[in-house]
């Protein structure tokens, strides 16, 4: 046996069920009953105290959404999902609406100290010097429960907090940007979202100002058999800044759980959104079984002139990944980025990668993807980039590498180009390689476990996209990789 | 002392080594010459661990521990150290990086503490310097575009770093100019001393005049053919590895 299989061997027995997030919070929730139906959209709607024209807005989505069909073509295989069975809504029995910290059930503050998530705001404010001064907005199975240092962004005139917060005290901005990215006629995930979407984060940079912190949001799964369906706005608005980082975990179960987001990203005018994922979501058993559903839209619209948008996302968890965060570069002059670590390991699948629309005169766009595949699992890169008759000057380069580990699993690259404007600069790059025996033996040789080798290998191979990351993740994520790398890479 | 009595190993199902029968003891400097596919590089290999090479015969022992037993990464915390001939690119993985995480795992594994980073640093760059490595170089991602020079140095320095008490030098000396070579060389000699033992393994007998041996050792059809002083390495380079299977070149 080849030290490479030997490792992957190794690793498997200790495998995904390293998993440290997996435990489950026993807190009291309420429920909208099972399945979707008109009646649990109003429930829904109707829980959250919403407008009118949010309530019809949902419903002609619903409507649509029965007359569309589950997509196909991505390369993943899963069980036929019975929509039915789900639970669309749920929140903890307590906190019915975001509060002040001190009014948090304190079972979902030590929720997430378990997560290492930092939800007290005193605690880092006087914390220690240098700790990480970042907002999160917590948003637990279906409701938001908090969001720290609203006051402090208030100052900047940054609007951070719930969606449904946001639908009742700045109902303008919502009506105005809701769906203008991803409209409900989107997708059969999207559309369904829009339906059914239950809670998210709101983001609000007005003119000239530069968010003077991190923002983050990070996602729970707790509740069995529910379906988390969240829902997040930012909007720069011109010339502002914002950098924002998500991050979701949920606990181990047997059954697959399905999460399907809609993220909305608009740039005015030289405004730039930095938007970063950390995706830790249940991947599921060594055998494969559990795990997240992960169908999640996500898309930009560089809608004013020299804006810029950049996606980094880091993915270790779900069962199946299917996501494509996207840039259109409707501004003259504007910019969209997407860099991604992808690891799959046991029997994850991952079909991920962006899709950028040049619309704009010399707009541009730049892709890097590394997937590292191991076990079973499969890894796809699948990327549009396309530039439309106006888009004069466009030009993208994409680099996409792939690394696979041991022999059982896959890595496949479906790059789609359009052109057409003649003027467009289109490059594309892409590697697949395995880490070698020889690689391997060098780092034994020199004292490293073979886990610590493969750790430090892919570290190096993903190193390029790393770096894109806010400072105050890179660590945490290179650990992260090592984890699923322990559990994963083997 | 290391010890190898009647070593048979197989790559590939072909018998490489034969019945090699080796000591080398604590202090000395040992070097093992011979022809292409005598066996030099197997038994490089084979001493520190490396997979698809099957011992079907035979022990070795260090310091009276069976060292056949040992993953290579134990047998690195050991004190077995490879300098190798093709040292492996790592891309992404700067130079000093890895430095660090060998040092590291070496150190945890032989019950030492973890060097701090300054102590770390400083104690790289005297070594580094020593060896005439530009510090430039320890920021750039192991072994990767290095020139042969580079990788060989950067072998050397660490050996230096990881203390070993067992050190197999796998043709250090191909690919390096005359200067390069006497840079490496004193690095080498830099690190002899009673309790080290070292294997050097070369095809040339231009190495030894830097590093000069305190037995030679020649290779033929897997065993040692014959052992002498350093000046068998003088009569190699005279008469060539003819009388032992190799044509005069």
């Amino acid at each position: 046996m080849s030290a490479v299989q030997e490792t992957v061997a190794r690793v498997r027995e200790i495998d995904v069920d390293k998993y440290k997030y997996g435990f489950f919070t026993d807190i009291e929730s309420v429920r909208a009953p099972k399945g979707l139906s008109e009646e649990v959209v109003r429930f829904i709607s109707a829980k959250k105290n919403e407008p009118l024209w949010l309530l019809e807005w949902r419903l002609e989505a619903y409507r649509r959404w029965l007359t569309m069909q589950e997509p196909t073509w991505a390369n993943v295989h899963h069980p036929r999902i019975d929509y039915q069975d789900l639970y669309y809504y749920s929140a903890p029995k307590s906190t019915e609406g975001p509060k002040s910290l001190a009014d948090v059930d304190p079972e979902l503050l030590k929720t997430y100290a378990k997560l290492g998530i930092p939800l007290k705001e005193q605690e880092v404010l006087a914390g220690v010097k240098g700790a990480p001064r970042v907002a999160v907005d917590a948003v637990f199975d279906s409701v938001s429960v908090v969001t720290t240092f609203k006051e402090e962004l208030a100052k900047a005139g940054v609007i951070f907090c719930s969606i449904s917060e946001a639908v009742k005290n700045h109902p303008e901005l919502v009506r105005k940007y809701l769906g203008s990215v991803v409209p409900i006629t989107d997708n059969f995930f999207a559309t369904l979202n829009s339906a059914v979407y239950s809670d998210g984060s709101f983001v609000y940079v007005p003119e000239g100002v530069r968010c003077p912190m991190e923002l983050s949001t990070y996602f729970r799964i707790n509740a069995e058999q529910t379906g988390q369906f969240e829902r997040t706005l930012i909007i720069a608005d011109k010339g502002s800044y914002v950098s924002y980082l998500e991050g979701c975990t949920a606990p181990m179960r047997d059954e697959n759980q399905l999460h399907a987001a809609v993220v909305e990203l608009i740039a005015l005018d030289n405004a730039e959104i930095k938007y970063s994922t950390v995706q830790n979501w249940y991947p599921g058993d060594k055998e494969g079984k559990g795990g997240i559903y992960n169908f999640v839209t996500k898309r930009g619209d560089c809608r004013g002139k020299n804006s810029k948008i950049s996606w980094t996302q880091v993915e270790t968890g779900s069962a199946i990944t299917w996501k494509y965060p996207s840039c259109i570069l409707r501004g003259d002059g504007s910019r969209g980025e997407f860099y991604s670590i992808a690891i799959s390991n046991g029997y994850q699948q991952v079909d991920s990668g962006t899709k950028m629309i040049h619309l704009g005169k010399d707009t541009s766009s730049r892709i890097i993807s590394k997937g590292i595949a191991a076990g079973h699992s499969n890894n796809t890169y699948r990327g549009l980039v396309s530039a439309h008759r106006r888009a004069t000057n466009a030009r993208n380069f994409t680099n996409c590498d792939s690394l696979l580990i041991g022999d059982k699993c896959g890595a496949h690259t479906v790059p789609y180009i359009e052109a057409k404007n003649s003027s467009a600069t289109f490059e594309h790059e892409a590697t697949t390689s395995k880490i070698s025996d020889d690689q391997l033996f060098y780092c034994l040789s020199r004292g490293l476990s073979p886990e610590e080798a493969v750790a430090l290998i892919v570290n190096g191979f993903v190193r390029d996209v790393l770096q894109h990351l806010p400072m105050e993740f890179m660590a945490e994520t290179q650990k992260l990789i090592s984890i699923s790398l322990e559990g994963s890479v083997g | 002392m290391l010890e190898i009595k009647n070593l048979h190993v197989t790559v590939d199902g072909r018998d490489i080594l034969k019945g090699l029968d080796l000591t080398l003891p604590a202090g000395q400097v040992h070097a093992i010459m011979g022809p292409n596919g005598s066996g030099k590089s197997t038994l490089a290999y084979v001493l520190a661990g490396k997979e698809g090479y099957d011992v079907t015969a035979g022990s070795v022992t260090w310091k009276g521990q069976d060292l056949l037993a040992l993953d290579p990464s134990e047998r690195a915390a050991a004190g077995v150290f490879l300098a190798f001939q093709y040292p492996m690119e790592i891309p992404g993985v700067a130079t000093m990086t890895f430095l660090r995480a060998a040092a590291n795992a070496v150190r945890k594994a032989r019950g030492e503490p973890e060097l701090s980073t300054p102590d770390f640093l400083r104690f790289v760059r005297e070594k580094a310097a020593a060896l005439k490595i530009d510090p430039e170089m320890l920021r750039r991602p192991l072994n990767v575009g290095f020139s042969g020079g580079e990788k060989k140095r950067n072998e050397i320095l660490q050996m230096s770093l990881l203390d070993p008490s067992l050190c197999v030098l796998d043709e250090t000396d191909s690919g390096l100019d005359i200067d390069a070579l006497r840079i490496v060389a004193e690095g080498v000699n830099a690190l002899r001393g009673p309790d080290r033992a070292m294997l050097v393994i070369t095809h040339y007998q231009r190495l030894l005049d830097y590093i000069v041996p305190d037995r030679v050792h020649v290779l033929s059809d897997g065993r040692v053919a014959r052992s002498g002083g350093p000046e068998l390495a003088l009569e190699l380079e005279q008469t060539g590895y003819a009388e032992f299977g190799e044509a005069a070149a």
